[in-house]
């Protein structure tokens, strides 16, 4: 294990896991390639049906260059991947980008508000289960971590369609408004905000049953950071020299507790972007996660194909980002 | 080594989190393995009359949508729960102990490309990636899940394995062993798989839940176990369609997840918390 000390030691790290990102990136390509072909059925008879004649199952299969070694197959697959180009679906016979370019939106802005709600919830329960640790609010936050993370997503979903929509009639159970963020952008500029309401109304229940599954780790995580900084040297000097209490957790304590936290913050992110496949289903939200769902049900493997790769390399970079915030937060990098 | 092993047991069995843990996971393992004694109806036995009645009166938790006693299938599920989520994690960890010993104890370019490919498998959501396996296998069915699950998993247990490798293979007694020319078979299984024991059985045990969660959730979207096998996450799919007509659809199977899940997690974290040594306090 090297501990790294310095800029030119940082710099060099970063360096490193930049470069880490290209196998991986190919391991990706890698991995989905061999998924890909290794689907039952093949692609050329999904394509044109069943009843398709010989000839032009073969025309197909030189079309797409089916019929070439796996090696140019590979080539030729990681090109049109590179170049963005992922040919049309098979079902719906629209170009896939198109049906990308509105999915993935639809899939980041359910992930971010997840997150956003993991925070809200996770900050204050963390810090305020570390401070009054053994606490009654200390064992509440400890039960509902416990059962958050027990519970599976999806019933969270289904529950709260059953309160807040069948019981109730408060929210919507299914389907997207307008775009959130530039609802609320028409909301300020024209002063009517009844687009923006529609669209948070209906974000809001498939946005919070992600975003507990996640607040229930990361509160976890500040918890437990937040008693290692509070039992150092230098709280127990701040709090001698008199400082607030409120100042010393806040500004010594978490400040000093967030490298862990924002690695699992970051990671939970990505838990969301995989989790919101199943909450897409659960809500009817027209993310990537139905799109692949309903994908390889039809095997529509170009769909697959690319919406797959996409969500992987969005997992690369949340981890390469984790990595290098990681080391812009914390001035020793344990590398090892 | 024994008093050790023994005050281990001792702090185990005052530890809440393992003994509720444990009263959960044996009243599941119980129910699967007493199933067919403690419902008096058949599993598949239909009764359309009988259909999506609500719990109460001689169908405690209710009727599905075929008029099948969903306690029954609940019950009978439990079976299919636990098979999956101990078969599908003692596979991946034997992959992944197997994956990590030798990436922590040989190091150098073994452990590098190791470590790559295991940077790669954890680049995939895993339900994303349990999905796509399963559809490679076929689409569906018990098998199916339960390899995809192993797929997916073994790379906790290689990580877990390589860090403690790390650590134990720098200890003395592991460097006097070498010295006296101990064969790295014998270092490996009278050193560091003993010591390595406690993360492993951690990792495994809340594995479990994890597993059991990914199963229901692939049913759920109809690519994990197949009809008639009752599953829970199949039930829960259903709850989905019938929500204002049978609530108990969409209620008691996620009950019987989030007990047995939380039974699991509840074990894992005690004995976690038992077994650290950073937790001694």
């Amino acid at each position: 294990m090297t501990i790294c000390k310095g800029e030119n030691m940082r710099a060099k790290y970063i360096m490193k896991r930049l470069l880490y990102v290209i196998p991986t990136a190919f391991g990706v390509l890698v991995i989905i390639f061999i998924l890909l072909r290794s689907m039952p059925g093949d692609f050329a008879t999904a394509l044109l049906g069943q009843d398709a004649s010989l000839e032009d199952i073969e025309r197909v299969r030189e079309q797409y260059g089916l019929n070439q070694s796996i090696f140019v197959q590979f080539i030729s697959y990681v090109k049109q991947l590179l170049t963005l180009n992922f040919g049309d679906s098979v079902i719906y016979k629209t170009p896939v980008i198109e049906m990308i370019k509105t999915a993935f939106p639809a899939t980041l802005e359910l992930s971010i508000m997840g997150l956003l709600w993991a925070l809200i919830i996770s900050v204050p329960l963390g810090i305020l289960s570390a401070v009054k640790q053994n606490s009654w609010l200390d064992n509440a936050s400890m039960v509902f971590a416990q059962i958050g993370i027990s519970m599976p997503v999806f019933w969270m979903g289904l529950l709260m369609i059953l309160l807040f929509s069948v019981q109730l009639n408060w929210l919507p159970s299914f389907g997207r408004g307008d775009p959130l963020f530039s609802a609320l952008i028409k909301g300020i500029t024209s002063g009517n905000f009844s687009s923006f309401t529609r669209s948070f109304r209906k974000i809001l229940m498939p946005s919070f049953a992600l975003g507990i599954m996640g607040s229930a780790m990361i509160s976890r995580m500040i918890r437990s950071t937040m008693l290692e900084v509070l039992d150092m040297d230098y709280i127990r000097t701040a709090r001698a020299k008199g400082t607030k209490e409120f100042k010393v957790v806040m500004r010594h304590a978490f400040r000093n507790a967030l490298p862990p936290v924002i690695t699992i913050v970051a990671l939970q992110f990505g838990a969301m972007l995989g989790g919101s496949i199943v909450t897409e289903t659960v809500f009817s939200w027209p993310g990537i996660g139905q799109i692949i769902v309903t994908a390889i049900l039809n095997r529509d493997y170009p769909v697959v194909q690319a919406s797959v790769f996409l969500i992987a390399i969005m997992f690369v970079l949340i981890n390469l980002v984790v990595d290098l915030l990681y080391v812009v937060i914390n001035p020793k990098i344990n590398e090892g | 080594m024994s008093i050790r092993k023994n005050k281990t047991f001792q702090k185990a069995l005052h530890n809440k989190s393992i003994v509720i843990g444990l009263i959960m996971v044996l009243i599941v393992i119980l129910i699967a393995v007493f199933a067919p004694i403690l419902t008096p109806y058949d599993l598949e036995e239909m009764d359309m009359g009988n259909a999506l009645r609500v719990p109460g009166g001689e169908h405690l938790f209710g009727t599905d949508q075929y008029g099948r006693d969903l306690m029954t299938r609940i019950f009978f599920g439990t079976r299919i729960s636990l098979l999956v989520g101990f078969i599908s994690v003692f596979f991946s960890m034997v992959i992944g102990v197997f994956v990590g010993l030798i990436a922590g104890y040989y190091g150098g370019w073994v452990d590098n490309l190791i470590g790559r490919i295991i940077d790669v498998f954890l680049s995939f959501p895993v339900l994303l990636l349990s999905i796509a396996l399963v559809a490679v296998m076929g689409g569906g069915g018990t098998v199916s899940v339960i390899m995809s699950l192993c797929l997916v998993s073994w790379t906790q247990y290689a990580r877990v394995v390589r860090s403690s490798v790390l650590v134990i293979r720098e200890e003395e007694y592991v460097l006097a062993a070498k010295t006296f020319g101990a064969s790295d078979m014998r270092i490996i299984f009278k050193y560091i798989i003993p010591n390595a024991l406690a993360p492993i059985i951690v990792v495994a045990t809340l594995g479990i839940g994890t597993a059991i969660v990914s199963e229901a959730t692939l049913s759920f979207m109809g690519l994990g176990v197949q009809p008639p096998t009752p599953s829970w996450g199949y039930a829960l799919s259903f709850g989905l369609r019938y929500m204002r007509t049978a609530p108990h659809m969409a209620t008691i199977p996620g009950l019987a997840i989030m007990f047995t899940v939380l039974g699991f997690n509840l074990l894992g974290n005690g004995i976690r918390d038992v077994t650290d040594p950073r937790m001694v306090n």
